[in-house]
Formats: C-alpha cells, structure tokens, sequence
C-alpha cells in the first residue's frame, strides 16, 4: 500500500503517522490520533461540524488531505481547555445553553475562536455571518450567536 | 445535607454541556472495538427496478474484503418492525433489510460487503456487479392513485396502503348548510431530516455465550432491541442496545432500520464486531424523510365567521415500504384539524400512499405541522372572506379558557388551557399595532419592500402515550407508559435510571433538577443514566415530545417511593409514629422538633449498613416506578411571524417572530426557550427553504447538503419569546411537552405573513417552501401577468 508520511503538531504536541494518500484530515485526527471530538457531518463540505484550527486560521478539515497538514500546527476542540481552564467560548457556550445535541458544537466553537481572533469586538450580525459555514439543526442558531457575543465580550474585556 | 434552593423553575445550566464542549462525548462513529470489520451496503441507484442479478465475485477478490452479500443470501426471522397498523385491511408488505427481487426506491439496499477498513468497503462495494431492468416510477401519492400508474408492489394490485377516516357530528348537513366554506389545497412538501450526526451502528458479537452488543444512533434503543429480535431471531436477553452520545435524531432515529439487522446478522454470521456510519449522502437516501401530504381543507362558517364544521382529506406519502410508525405518523394530527376552536362537525380522512421514495416516518412534529397548517392557514383565508382580522377571527372562535378535562369536537379530551391568553400576550410583545401601521404605510407608498404579519395559534397533542388510548382506540402496536429507578448510594449520591432516551433534549438536567428539589438533595449529588438496554431496561425512548410529560412523572413517582421508605426509617429511627415525622427541604423531623433531623443522605446510608431497619423492612434505598398517562398533553400558544417581502424578486426576509408557548409547569426554562428556538428554526427552514425533491424517474435530484437547503445562522431570525404556564391536569407534575410546539406553531405563521404581506396585490396563497421563485410567480399571477 502506497502510504504519506505526515508529521503535525496536534495541540502542540508533535504526532507524526502514515496514512493512505487519499486519507482526509479529519481523519488523521479522528481515527489515527483519536481526537475524536472534531465530527463529521456530510461529504460537501457544508456543514462545518469538522472546523479544526490550521496555522490558527479555521478550516473544515474534511476538505484537506492529511497530507496538507504536514509541518503545520492543528489545534481541536480537544486543544481549547488549558490547564483545565475551559475557554472563555467554551464557558459561554455553556452559560447560554448555545448546544443541545452537540455535534456541530465543537465545530461551532472552532469557527468562533478563529473569527473572535479576527474580529473581538463583533456586532450580532458579523457573527451571525461568521457561522455561514456551519450548520446546527438544534438551536435555531440564537443561543449559539447569544454565546459567541458572550465570549466576545469577556475575552475583550479581559484583554483590556 | 438539606438544601432550600429549588432547581424546578430554574434556568440551571447543563449537566451534560462539559463533555460535549471539550470533545469528549463519545457518538456511535467515536467508538472502536478491537477486531472491528467495517460494512457498506450497495444501494439502487434506479427508483423502481427488477434485480436480475448480482455478483459479488470481483468485490470479494479484493483487498480486505472478508465477505460479501446479496438480498437472496439473508433469510430473516421476520421483516423489519412495522409497530402502527392504523387499520384492520392496511397493506404492509414486508420490508426486507435488503431487497431480494426488485429495489423499489433509490437507495434501496441490494448488496453488503464486510472488508478490514473503511475504505476497503467502500472500495468493494462499487465493485459489486448488479444487473438491473428497470421498472416504471412513481413518486407523487396523487399519481400514485391514478388508475394505470405504476405499482409499488405488483401484488397489492394498488398503491393504496390505507384509508383511515374519523367523523363527529353531521358534517355533510353543516357543509350543505353553511353560508361561508372556504376551501384550500396545501402541498406540505418532503423533508429530509437532517440530524448534524449521521447514523451509525456498531455490532460486537461474544460468539461463545450468542451474546451481542449494539451500539446506534437511535432515539429508540429500547424498541430497537424489541425489532432486532423480530427480524433477527436474537433474543431480546442476549442483546445489549446502547445508544451513546446522539447526535441529534428529530424523528429519523426513531426508526429500526435495514442496516442495524444487517450488521447484527453480519456480526452473528461472521462472528466479528461490525461497523457502519453513512455517508451524508447516503443518508438522504437511506435515512427516512418526513412530511409529505396533500391536503383538502375545508371549513364551514356562518356569514360572519364562527365556524361550524371542519373536514379534512389528506394524501400521506407513505414511500417505498410502511415503516415503523409511517402509517399513524399523519393521524397522529387527525385530531387537531380544528386547532383551539370550535365547531359542530368535524372529518379527517386519511389514505396512505406507497410511492418509489425513500420511506417517509416521523419527523419533527410528526403529523401536528402538517394538521397545524391546515387549521391555521385556513383561518387566515376564513378572515379574508369574512372581512375579519386574523386576531379577531381566532379571538372569536376560540375555546374558552379551561382548567379541567374538555371535550374538542376533533374527539380530544383537552387537559388545560388558555387560548386567549397566549395570543394577547404575544400581540403585546409585537406591538401588533405598530406594525399594522407601518404595513399600511408601505402599501400606501407602493413600497417595493412590503410587510405581512401572520399567526398561528395552535394547539398540538404529544407526550406519547396513554397506553390504552393508543393501543385499542389509535392501533398502536407498542405501549406509551415510562420508567424510573431511583438509587441513593451509602454516602448520599443518587443515581436516576430513565427510560427515555435523550439526545440533546438536556433530560441528564431536568431529571437531577427534579430529584434534586423532590428528595433534598444537591443538584451535583444527582446523575442520571439512561440509553442503555443494561442500564436501563424497561423504556419507550424519546420522540413525540414525552421525555418531559410521561418520562418526568416516573421520575416523580420513583422518588415518593425513595421518600415514604425513608420516612419509615426516619421514624424507626427518631422513635416516633410514621404520622408525626415530616419532610420538609429535604430533612425529616419530628413534627414540632426541626432540630434533630434524617436526610435522604443519612438514611441511605442506614439502608446500606442495615443494622438498625424498622422489623422486616428491606435493605436498600431504592425505587422503580412506572408512569402510564390516562391521555395525552397539549401544549398551545401564538406564534406571530412579520415578513418584508421583495415585490420583484420575491424574496422573504422573516423580520419578527414571537412565540408565546405554554407548555404547563416549566422545570427548566433556559431549556423550553432552547426548544421553541429550535423548532422554529425548523419551521421557517419548511416554510421557506426546504423541500426535497425527485425528478419523474425517482431520482433524488435535493441529493446533498448543497441542494438541500438547511438553513444558517443568517437565515434564521432571532425568536422573541414569551411564556404562559398552564399545568397539565394529565399529569401530577403538570409537566406537557416542548420538544416539538416550534415546528408545529410556526410554519403556517410565516406563509400566512407572506400572504399576507402580498394580499392588496390579489395574492391568496403561496405554495410552500416559499422560495423567491414561487413567491415572484404568485405575484406575477395575481396581477394577471405570465406565471
């Protein structure tokens, strides 16, 4: 079997791995490395339940190979919490009851992380746009918005 | 120790957030079992076609490929479960796992490979040679009835799965008599689900001792187990069902579907653990829709709109094969045809359609949107013949407010409620007469931008079931009741076992927060297991909105039994009489003397240790309950969308949305409000944006996520929400249900506002989904132009 050789830093641990050439990354990380938190929920890259961070920038990692990833930084839901510290997203999401099922939820936090880093100080609408490549069936969006907002304001108010 | 803060009423965060916000939950496709084989099932690609063939020759010459097979491999102990014969001459062909002779929809399964890897069966299963003749298509239930259509199932001799009819009163006379009928053709289009979490199974066989375990994402992991011993002849006692995290389900995971009898059998057969997780795509085909009706609605009146007689014939779209509640899914809305109003006669027939799609069941709402729009679209249409407004034509047709049992002429016993009340409190949140002004504005200065306002004051029936209502009067084949087991550990932890199933629902915290207030104890203290058939072995599972209203009395009643043994020992223990101990903020004393006090924490533990037990009394602190309703819930309220409509393109912006839900007593109302957002969202996603769609040959030509419009967080508006609290008197808690009321409630709320918004120009209806296209049409036909 033909095999890729990809070496990646996985919140900030160095893993390397070889995979079949045709592997995505989001594979790499769930099946190969077990962060099973990041999810998959279609083949079109539509949904955004796969939203990993790469070079700190937010992408859905079904639409990479793995071998994309090679001598990059990825970081997962499972990277967010530090020192057992939950993010202050990851707070929010939970202070507002921005989840229900919570399978686009790691997805969603990713995707908010990326942007708030972008844009701290985000009107409704700029997170609202934000979240166009991430779909939740459970929420109607609202509380996922209400806790991104949430975020927004403690993050910036504790950089200040 | 005792604690005076009440958690029931609270908006108490969620226990089970942590897990999920980490990326540490566990779903189906989560999971590895050593040894594990990975399925892929072969799946028709023509809608309706004879099987005149299949090799698996080249797929099994392949690398990693341990098996493959055809439908004429398998012989079954029985068909996939069917639970709702609606009526005694029903046609119910049986639904094999996979089709032996013909595929009668696109998707069908045919064929199954078994390789080492998930790519492996990927790979095997293209390479699986089927030769097809195909078959002439039908996909629509109206030409499906037409004489010389194509036949679903050759030996039926028709398409017609059944007619199921309910009639109160002299309904022909009050329709001959009325001076006002209105009448309304709607086409509730299909749905495909679209739960975030594909479905998944894995299977682990012990060859040895015949034992299974089955992992799935299911709402049902207690029938699931029921249907497996059916269709596979493993007995319920050797097969263990968990459903983990679960993705959200709406319906599509209250199903015993072809692929988890496959990858039992296959596990059984080959005596490896089995794996599977569908593809999205795949599941648009494979994973059951909903919806799917043709309605006659028709209402009778007198010249000023008091309503007199409802009657209702409805074509239910039945797909392929009847599956496991698809024939009682629409008559689960047969009596809600009249909403909250009244009448003197009231009909709903149903007939139950076979077409070459994919199966169609329960989705979100199940039945009650689409009896919902029907009711509440026509009113609106009533008020444009009668020269009313919308409040005021529901306003004077409502049911008076009631706070005992009352009879509906739907056939309804109604356990509570208050019509008047949600819709005032909702017109006041709006401000309804600010934005009637601003609608007259925009009208008089032929604004291209126009304003609709739309209502939608329904009524639903969930909290499934009653079990003999449903059983002897509804045919319902399986029971309604719930279950509850209450464990106090020896340092005062407690353990809740539910039978329901919930799968983002948030039960893990509106259970604790009710045993938490019920025996004293700190919310923290309290965990609670549910999803597995080991853990939890007697249930119904969740769907139908009934994790709340018949899942939380089990709860209830669990923990009286926890509280009247303690009691006993509390007694023993104080050395008083039974009768002069009481409980109060979770601490039993002596009436009298609150100083010296037992707590559910201290008398679990005399349980535990036992040297001091009233004379004969058992061990343990411990207790099951059942909870069997004597009738249904019925939550209602008003639901007003405000749409601007683009005049030129067509396009509908949904600008406003109040709902004013009353669900009874609320245990957690971060949680309620959570669901009535959610739902909504789903009802404007029907309402505006969803449909899924075969071309004539039965194509799915809505085949992804790219066609098949599930709407983002720029689509959906934010929900301005209100709340009354009318108790159920079904029900000691008072508790109704909330899962479903949003999707039910809002749908007819937004079309009759794009209605509305378009009426000066000679609109009187819209088809749904209400795309700009088909908006731009009705606008170009009520101004006499090419449509």
């Amino acid at each position: 079997m033909v095999v890729t050789h990809v070496a990646v830093t996985v919140n900030g641990v160095a893993r390397e791995a070889d995979v079949e050439p045709r592997t995505l990354l989001v594979y790499l990380l769930r099946e190969t490395f077990g962060l099973t938190g990041t999810n998959v929920g279609c083949d079109t890259s539509t949904c955004g339940a796969c939203t990993i961070l790469l070079d700190d920038e937010s992408v859905k990692s079904c639409t990479l190979l793995a071998a994309q990833a090679d001598g990059r930084e990825v970081i997962t839901i499972e990277g967010m919490a530090s020192d057992g510290e939950m993010h202050p997203l990851q707070e929010a999401f939970h202070r507002n009851h921005g989840l229900q099922c919570g399978y686009c939820t790691p997805g969603m936090i990713m995707a908010a992380a990326s942007f708030l880093s972008e844009n701290p100080n985000p009107t409704e609408a700029e997170v609202r746009e934000a979240l166009e490549g991430n779909l939740c069936r459970c929420t109607g969006y609202q509380n996922i918005v209400k806790s991104i907002l949430d975020a927004a304001g403690r993050m910036s108010g504790a950089s200040a | 120790m005792a604690t005076t803060e009440r958690y029931v009423g609270s908006p108490v965060p969620r226990k089970e957030d942590a897990e999920f916000l980490t990326g540490q939950a566990r779903y189906t496709d989560d999971l590895v079992v050593p040894g594990m084989l990975w399925m892929s099932v072969v799946r028709s690609p023509y809608a309706h076609a004879r099987i005149d063939g299949v090799d698996v020759s080249k797929a099994l010459a392949m690398p990693g490929v341990v098996a493959a097979f055809s439908g004429q491999d398998f012989e079954w102990a029985g068909p996939l479960l069917m639970a709702w014969p609606v009526t005694a001459d029903i046609n119910n062909p049986p639904h094999w796992p996979l089709a032996k002779d013909e595929a009668r929809y696109q998707g069908d399964g045919v064929a199954v490979v078994v390789a080492e890897s998930r790519g492996a069966a990927m790979d095997a299963a293209e390479a699986v040679s089927i030769r097809y003749e195909m078959l002439p298509a039908v996909t629509e239930s109206d030409e499906a009835l037409v004489d010389g259509a194509p036949l679903v199932h050759d030996e039926l001799g028709t398409n017609r799965s059944y007619t199921w009819k309910l009639t109160n009163g002299d309904v022909d006379r009050v329709f001959a008599e009325a001076p006002v009928v209105v009448k309304q053709r709607n086409v509730i289009r299909r749905l495909i689900p679209n739960a975030m979490e594909p479905r998944s199974i894995i299977v682990q066989p012990t060859p040895a001792t015949g034992q299974f375990t089955m992992w799935s994402a299911t709402q049902i992991p207690h029938i699931l187990r029921t249907g497996m011993a059916l269709a596979t002849g493993v007995p319920e006692s050797k097969l263990r069902v968990i459903a983990p995290r679960v993705g959200g389900g709406f319906g599509s995971k209250l199903q015993v579907y072809p692929e988890e009898a496959l990858a039992l059998e296959l596990a059984r057969r080959l005596g490896r653990p089995i794996k599977w997780t569908e593809s999205r795509a795949e599941g648009y085909l494979a994973t059951h829709h909903g919806r799917d009706q043709i309605q006659d609605m028709e209402i009778a009146a007198s010249r000023d709109g008091k309503i007199l007689g409802y009657r209702a014939r409805i074509l239910a779209n039945m797909g392929a094969y009847l599956r496991i509640i698809a024939p009682g899914t629409p008559v689960l809305g047969a009596f809600l045809f009249c909403g909250c109003y009244g009448g003197e006669a009231y009909e709903t027939e149903f007939i139950g359609v076979f077409t070459n799609t994919t199966p169609v069941d329960a989705y979100r709402g199940a039945g009650r949107p689409e009896s919902a729009y029907a009711i509440e679209h026509v009113m609106d249409a009533l008020a444009r013949e009668v020269g009313k407004d919308p409040v005021e034509i529901r306003r004077m047709n409502f049911l008076p407010p009631f706070d005992e049992p009352t009879p509906s002429i739907g056939g309804l016993t109604l356990d509570s409620g208050n019509y008047p009340a949600t819709l005032d409190t909702a017109l006041a949140l709006l401000g309804y007469e600010e934005v009637r002004a601003e609608q007259q504005a925009r009208r008089e200065q032929g604004d291209r931008r126009q304003i609709g306002i739309g209502f939608s004051t329904y009524l639903e029936n969930c909290g499934w079931g009653p079990s003999r209502i449903i059983g002897n009067v509804l045919k319902y084949a399986g029971g309604g009741w719930e279950a509850a087991t209450i464990r106090c550990h020896p340092t005062g932890k407690v353990v809740v076992v539910t039978g329901t199933t919930p799968h983002g629902q948030g039960g893990q915290t509106t259970i604790a927060q009710l045993v938490a207030d019920e025996l004293g104890v700190p919310f923290d203290d309290v965990e609670v297991l549910f999803g597995d058939t080991d853990i939890a072995p007697a249930g119904w599972d969740t769907y139908g909105s009934r994790g709340n209203a018949v899942g939380m009395p089990a709860v209830h009643r669990a923990a009286q039994k926890i509280i009247e043994k303690a009691r006993k020992i509390a007694a023993h223990e104080l050395e008083v009489a039974e009768s002069d101990i009481v409980f109060e903020d979770g601490a039993f004393s002596v009436r009298g003397a609150p100083d010296v006090t037992r707590t559910i924490a201290s008398l679990a533990f005399s349980t535990w240790t036992g040297h001091n037990l009233p004379d004969g009394m058992e061990p343990g602190l411990e207790a099951s309950a059942f909870f069997d309703p004597q009738n249904l819930v019925f939550p209602f309220g008003a639901h007003i969308c405000v749409v601007e409509v683009d005049t030129e393109t067509g396009e509908v912006e949904v600008t406003r949305h109040v709902a004013v839900d009353d669900v009874g007593t609320i245990i957690n109302p971060q949680i309620v409000d959570g669901q009535v957002m959610g739902g909504v969202a789903q009802g404007i996603a029907e309402a505006l944006y969803e449909e899924a769609i075969y071309d004539e040959r039965g194509n799915l030509t809505t085949s992804s996520m790219t066609q098949y419009l599930v709407p983002g967080a720029t689509e959906v508006p934010s929900v301005t929400l209100g709340r009354h609290e009318t108790p159920s008197t079904t029900n000691e808690l008072g508790v109704k249900g909330v899962g479903e009321t949003g999707t039910i409630a809002s749908p007819p709320a937004v079309i009759n506002a794009v209605v509305d918004a378009l009426s000066h120009l000679g609109v009187t209806d819209v088809e749904r989904p209400a795309t700009p296209e088909r908006v731009w049409r009705a606008i170009q036909a009520a101004k006499g132009g090419a449509a």
